[in-house]
């Protein structure tokens, strides 16, 4: 468990090094901080109307059942190239709607078990790719970029890679 | 690019809503989905405005500016058009750690930080510039060495060895993004002459 410790401890540590070295400085770190926290407000409210928007159109083909009929055109496709199954709706979901899959995750624990071979593999998948969409949204959101050029592309691919290389990986160490 | 998915997905979602008759689920979605993005949004706003404070400290200190030198050797190669002493430089490995560590939370609003200093050398301007895509494509391949939240998924789900995925998870998550940073290289090559 040492390693959650790690993790657990990183934000505090990073915390007090901020604060001593901006003493050290001799700096108002407490103005500091209000000015920051000021900008972080405008920030926040600049993301607020692209993060409704990402929702609404992201639930709405959720919901229409889209996504479950492109999995079902997709699975002889799938089962020809040996990629489980069973993981496909979360990868698929993983780029879109980060609560989505982990709720897949969790599926996929309380149907085939957390230490299964897919349950290893979902986990694998969940922590070595990311929200790709909500992490565009909210970056380029929050400065007003409105040609993403290559942007999403290169970013759906990095998710691509990282399902491809997770079957791969968990295969290997796991069996 | 975004105008389009965004109208792709609502279209397609509407009109397939009709076919399989879940319409009646679309339209409450339609009438929940603000409040579910409000729900994100509490969930993420206070966060963003502690992390900007602390971080606004390590800025005009110019802590950032030393972590940036650490890593510059490094850096630099991934983002060959920022300048080396640049803010964003010490934004985008603060960034990077704590990711790595898993506290995507924490992670975020430092990543918008340093997306609006990106912007600054960008002057402001509506279109992407290449770090703005090297940076999100690295973020997007999940740089996480201790995915926490998976961990504590399956602590919940009893799981016998909670932590035994941190292996291949940084094993993927190594060749992800590794392999998005070449990507990202490659497509500024083919859009280099695009605009």
């Amino acid at each position: 468990m040492s390693i959650v410790y790690i993790s657990n401890i990183i934000l505090p540590i990073l915390v007090l090094i901020i604060l001593i070295y901006g003493i050290k400085k001799k700096q108002n770190v407490y103005d500091l901080f209000i000015k920051g926290a000021k900008e972080g407000l405008d920030i926040g409210i600049t993301i607020f109307p692209p993060l409704i928007a990402m929702l609404l159109s992201v639930n709405i083909l959720l919901s229409s059942g889209f996504i479950d009929l492109i999995l079902s055109m997709l699975n002889p496709l799938i089962s020809l190239i040996k990629i489980p199954i069973e993981i496909l709706p979360m990868a698929l979901m993983r780029p879109i709607s980060g609560n989505t899959s982990l709720i897949l995750m969790s599926n996929i624990f309380q149907s085939y078990g957390v230490d299964s071979f897919l349950g290893r593999l979902a986990s694998t998948i969940q922590g070595s790719t990311d929200t790709t969409l909500y992490i565009l949204t909210l970056y380029f959101g929050s400065i007003g970029i409105k040609k993403i050029r290559y942007a999403m592309i290169v970013g759906l691919l990095a998710d691509l890679v990282g399902i491809i290389a997770s079957i791969i990986i968990v295969r290997l160490i796991f069996g | 690019m975004i105008n389009k998915i965004w109208c792709f997905f609502i279209v397609v979602g509407i009109i397939y809503g009709f076919i399989s008759g879940n319409i009646e689920n679309i339209n409450k979605e339609i009438i929940s989905s603000a409040k579910k993005a409000l729900e994100m949004f509490l969930n993420i706003f206070p966060i963003i405005i502690l992390w900007m404070g602390i971080m606004t400290i390590a800025l005009e200190t110019g802590l950032l500016s030393k972590i940036a030198n650490l890593f510059a050797p490094v850096l630099s190669r991934i983002f060959p058009e920022i300048p080396k002493k640049h803010e964003s430089m010490g934004l985008i490995s603060s960034n990077l750690i704590i990711n790595m560590f898993g506290l995507g939370s924490a992670a975020t609003p430092i990543g918008l930080k340093a997306m609006k200093s990106l912007n600054k050398l960008n002057n402001n301007s509506d279109t992407v510039s290449r770090s703005m895509i090297t940076f999100l494509a690295i973020n997007t391949s999940g740089l996480t060495f201790v995915p926490t939240t998976v961990i504590s998924l399956r602590m919940l789900h009893n799981s016998n060895n909670p932590t035994e995925i941190i292996i291949s998870t940084i094993m993927a998550t190594l060749c992800s993004t590794i392999t998005a940073i070449i990507i990202d290289k490659i497509f500024y090559r083919i859009y280099k002459d695009k605009i």
